[in-house]
């Protein structure tokens, strides 16, 4: 392919590559690096900019409310990144099993994942309703009196997780599933003549093998944690007294309700921060897993 | 892989899978219900799954309220649109990045992977500013242009024209066609597969798009289903059964899309997901 000549070359690529670059740099690049600036300043979009240093960064660490978004981001992934991976992989584990309608299920557990997540948030905002909601309903028909869920400072996290477990738990299932069928077939077979029990089966060839779903899975979980926003929003607006806020919700807040676009940003650079620091956490056990496995 | 003979274990696992199945459908049956019943009804308890006198008083209600028709036209022209950019300039791209050598090439590659790596809540600020002193709020060139360039489908379309062999283009070559012709003429042809699977990844991160629309319209002719849905969120805070047929409405095109793409949506996601 040395047949294109020099003119030729930079004429193909102002054709395919400069649209692409273009774009991409006004709408990922520039925003960036204005972000990471802005971050240092104070602006309210009115005023001119003021260069204020580290001094939002500062502020962002001891302000109580993002230490409530964090507290309540750490709530969410202990009691959604346990339950949904687990989960996930029993469903996952069920359907590999070469059974009829396997293919039906799957499709049935993947429908939450492809709706919106406002109409998601919409519905089990009065699935959780205290007095009216069906799973008050049904609790109270085993004996159980619910508690008031989103209106509850107490209970309110536990809404947001049930609601985000029930419509992630098909991704994770589909992403296991494809881990499983990685898995040679003959593996199994050979221990089962040994007489290995399903159990002991399981952590010895199935768990190690689908280490690195695991970890695929587990990162994109994480990250999304980090992220919620849609199901709080709509959901509980962040309450009751800030039971649910979450770090893009003071994103959110910050820049559009109090027009602190310098502040809201430094905040943003700090979601950056952890996102980027659980990533890399997760590739340096990932890789020491796989030497110790030799 | 041809199903073998019942085991006792297999009717357990069925009853597992059916339980699961319920508790995934059970949602989705309950707004279609609440959508169908009066006001009264709505209250009843103990709750009624089939509405003893259902009504389509509330779908009526909402198209009267809010211009729900609009919302979903808005949100179709923006997802199709942004999709249908996304897929040309990352296949454009991902063609140039894996046949011709340039200078840079590597060091610009590697910046459009680094923004792999950036959260998008940390360009909404700049984003709203810009699109502020462009004059672009309530418009749709700004609903749609943040959401039609990507690294993911770039990096997706280079790595399949960087395994895909070149012989058929090098006879192209030889006929004395340029790169551009040849990748309109073959490569984009050859890319079916990858195209199909960055389309449907496109089409649903832009359809269920949130917090950006929701920043950059306040213009209710403006709002695509997911802000719409939410401002009614905002104004029948306790009328579910409005909200509940403004849900379904949101609902049924994505579903009626997944059962028809179903098969690309998982199998897309499943093996570009481990990759």
């Amino acid at each position: 392919m040395e047949g294109v000549t020099g003119r030729g070359k930079y004429v193909a690529l102002a054709v395919l590559l400069l649209p692409s670059l273009v774009g991409m740099g006004a709408f990922y690049i520039l925003p960036i690096v204005s972000s990471l600036v802005l971050s240092f300043t104070k602006w309210d979009l009115l005023t001119p900019v003021q260069w204020i240093g580290v001094g939002n960064y500062v502020a962002a660490l001891g302000d109580p409310a993002v230490q409530q978004a964090l507290r309540n981001t750490l709530t969410f992934i202990l009691g959604y990144l346990p339950a949904v991976v687990a989960g996930g992989l029993g469903l996952a584990l069920l359907l590999n099993r070469k059974l009829k309608g396997r293919t039906v299920f799957r499709a049935i557990y993947f429908v939450p994942v492809v709706t919106s997540w406002v109409a998601v948030s919409l519905v089990w905002k009065w699935l959780l309703n205290p007095q009216y909601g069906l799973i008050n309903y049904g609790l109270a028909l085993i004996g159980i009196k619910g508690p008031g869920w989103l209106f509850d400072p107490n209970w309110a996290m536990a809404g947001v997780i049930m609601t985000t477990i029930w419509k992630d738990i098909g991704f994770v299932t589909v992403i296991y599933l494809a881990g499983l069928q990685e898995i040679p077939e003959n593996l199994g077979e050979a221990s089962s003549i040994d007489g290995a029990t399903p159990w002991q089966r399981f952590w010895s060839i199935t768990w190690p093998m689908l280490a690195p779903t695991t970890f695929f899975v587990t990162t994109i979980s994480l990250i999304s944690s980090f992220q919620v926003f849609d199901q709080v929003f709509v959901m509980t607006g962040g309450g009751p007294v800030g039971a649910t806020t979450t770090m893009v919700q003071l994103i959110y807040k910050n820049a559009f309700s109090y027009g602190q676009m310098g502040y809201a940003s430094a905040i943003s650079w700090i979601l950056f921060a952890l996102i980027f620091a659980v990533t890399v956490a997760q590739n340096f056990l990932q890789k020491r897993l796989d030497k110790s496995d030799g | 892989m041809a199903d073998r003979a019942l085991r006792p274990g297999d009717y357990a696992t069925w009853a597992v899978l059916g339980l699961g199945a319920v508790i995934m459908l059970l949602p989705f049956v309950w707004m279609v219900s609440t959508s169908l019943k009066t006001g009264d009804a709505t209250f009843v308890m103990p709750p009624q799954l089939i509405p003893s006198a259902p009504t389509l008083a509330n779908y009526s209600k909402i198209f009267a309220a809010v211009p729900m028709a609009q919302f979903l036209l808005n949100s179709v022209f923006v997802s199709v649109t942004s999709t249908v950019i996304m897929v040309l300039t990352c296949a454009m791209a991902g063609y140039a990045f894996a046949r011709i050598k340039f200078p840079g090439r590597e060091i610009i590659f590697y910046a459009y992977l680094a923004t792999l790596m950036i959260p998008q809540q940390v360009t909404l600020v700049p984003l709203f500013v810009i699109m502020t002193w462009l004059d672009w709020g309530n418009t749709y060139q700004a609903l749609i242009l943040p959401s039609s360039f990507g690294a993911f489908g770039t990096f997706l379309l280079r790595q399949f024209y960087l395994r895909l062999p070149r012989e058929v283009e090098e006879a192209a070559f030889m006929d004395g066609a340029g790169y551009v012709r040849i990748f309109f003429t073959i490569g984009l042809q050859l890319a079916r597969p990858a195209l199909a699977t960055l389309a449907v990844f496109a089409f649903m991160a832009s359809w269920n798009s949130f917090l950006w629309p929701l920043i950059i319209t306040s213009d209710q002719s403006m709002m695509t289903l997911p802000v719409g849905l939410s401002f009614l969120n905002g104004r029948y805070t306790t009328d579910w059964n409005v909200l509940m047929a403004g849900a379904v409405i949101g609902t049924l095109p994505i579903i009626a899309v997944y059962v028809f793409a179903q098969k690309y949506i998982i199998q897309g996601l499943a093996t570009t997901g481990l990759k």
